[in-house]
């Protein structure tokens, strides 16, 4: 389980995540979804460590992240695994280094250990006969799966997606969310989703955290976000016409 | 930002780029590709500057001495200490900030734009010492080799084109180039080059890896790791002149 407390961030005056508290539970697919601005990023880059919150905490399954120095958040790291948007594939390496590439720097197995595990993870995101393959050669879709084979080779705990659909059409955007839900539940992961699709909300989200404004607004799972009542998260879950016709007819 | 801020930053990304490595093997492996790219593949264009520069300076030598009072062999001095102690040391490096200071400030900073750095960083990779260390050792290490290349190919381009101008001949040219010879001096070049393939490298990488924003800020920061590369081996050129030579 991953746990927020509190957790504040300004850029100068711009005052970003005003206090946020929330948790993320193991063998869960869990949402961070809003607006654009509205911190869903600086809060999954403040629990990552890649920025640093003002106040506040962050705590890997009771482990006190944010109280760490350099080389014990390094152990933490070796449990996480990250989806980036755009991919954040190496340009230079196959997608079966890129695959490879982590156990490399870490992993205590024998090349050919490597390779096995390496070509188990991209079996279990149906990239069989793509190990050549340099990023470039290879579409938005298979990117992004090249991505999740590469953030679960290290066999994490915990799994980050940042918008993993964005610029994906709607059968692919299937696929990934369909990937993300069965990696979480056959690793039994903690796994923590940044989104504004609410496709992908409604269709793998077990729970759903809604920033607003630098607040954490809302949080409960799938049936309720659909009724919650809230005027803000109602303005968020509703804005497409295709989800107002879905109101209609709850 | 401010001066200092830029200085603090900097030295605190050299600390970082010079902690620990994560593995050695891997490491060794970089440091191998980097002398490749860095190094082998600049060998065409220092030749190339280098043979026609010498050239030139034993032309450019004759045809200011027209006094049969001078003798011939002070071409060959001449070209000499001007490749040795100028030339292939200080404008070499400077003609190769243009082509690996911006390659590095570019490949850096699109790394930073495209999130690859975050994923070295997720992973628990140092990532400062994985895309800077090797780069900044393999440029220390094979900077002096092609200045050593681009002084005998000067020398020799000088020798060529003054026999074969009928300005010089190969005796006299042989007799200059020995002529008052200190060994140090090739010291002073080799020490000036290390020192310049240092900047060169750590400056273009800092430039990419603090890069924010987009394609536009990647090539910003190209062109700002080459002017301060220039600037700082111009001024390092005259603190270490000053030192080693005086």
């Amino acid at each position: 389980m991953i746990e927020v407390k509190d957790v504040q961030k300004r850029f100068g005056d711009n005052h970003v995540l005003k206090g946020i508290s929330a948790k993320f539970e193991t063998g869960q697919v869990n949402f961070i979804i809003g607006q654009s601005g509205s911190g869903k990023s600086v809060m999954t880059k403040c629990i990552v460590g890649l920025m640093e919150p003002e106040e506040g905490s962050v705590h890997f399954g009771g482990r006190n992240f944010t109280a760490m120095n350099r080389r014990q958040r390094k152990e933490i790291r070796k449990e996480i695994g990250m989806l980036f948007q755009g991919s954040a594939l190496f340009d230079s390496q196959t997608v079966l280094e890129n695959v490879l590439f982590p156990m490399r720097m870490f992993a205590g197995m024998n090349e050919a250990e490597m390779r096995e595990r390496a070509e188990f993870c991209l079996e279990k995101v149906q990239l069989k006969g793509k190990n050549d393959l340099y990023p470039a050669e290879i579409s938005g879709g298979m990117q992004k799966r090249v991505g999740i084979a590469r953030a679960i080779a290290m066999n994490p705990k915990y799994l980050f997606c940042d918008e993993p659909n964005s610029g994906l059409d709607p059968k692919t955007a299937i696929v990934i969310d369909n990937l993300i839900r069965e990696i979480t539940y056959d690793f039994d992961i903690t796994t923590v989703v940044i989104s504004h699709d609410m496709n992908s909300v409604i269709e793998i989200g077990d729970h759903i955290h809604f920033l607003y404004e630098g607040h954490l607004w809302w949080s409960g799972d799938k049936k309720s976000i659909l009724r919650s009542g809230n005027p803000e998260l109602d303005g968020f879950v509703y804005a497409s016409q295709f989800m107002k016709q879905v109101k209609q007819h709850l | 930002m401010t001066w200092i801020h830029h200085i603090g930053s900097y030295f605190g990304l050299l600390t970082r780029a010079f902690s620990k490595p994560e593995k050695r093997s891997i490491y060794w492996k970089l440091f191998v590709e980097e002398v490749d790219k860095i190094g082998v593949q600049s060998v065409p264009i220092v030749a190339l500057l280098s043979t026609f520069m010498g050239a030139v300076i034993t032309i450019q030598t004759a045809a200011q001495i027209d006094s049969g009072w001078i003798p011939a062999y002070i071409i060959g001095f001449t070209t000499r200490q001007t490749t040795i102690l100028e030339f292939s040391p200080t404008i070499i490096p400077v003609i190769l900030a243009g082509k690996v200071g911006s390659n590095i400030a570019s490949e850096i900073g699109t790394m930073r734009i495209t999130e690859q750095i975050d994923a070295l960083d997720i992973m628990g990779i140092n990532s400062a010492g994985y895309l800077i260390l090797p780069k900044v050792l393999a440029s220390v290490f094979i900077f002096p080799v092609l200045v050593v290349i681009s002084m005998f190919l000067g020398i020799c381009a000088g020798a060529l084109i003054g026999e074969f101008a009928g300005v010089v001949s190969f005796a006299d040219f042989e007799q200059g180039i020995q002529y008052d010879f200190r060994p140090f001096q090739i010291a002073y070049a080799v020490i000036k080059t290390t020192v310049f393939a240092f900047i060169i490298t750590s400056v273009s990488a800092y430039c990419g890896y603090h890069v924010r924003g987009g394609a536009l800020e990647v090539g910003r920061a190209s062109t700002q790791a080459v002017v301060w590369s220039i600037v700082l081996i111009m001024t390092f050129n005259v603190i270490l002149t000053q030192v080693l030579l005086l």
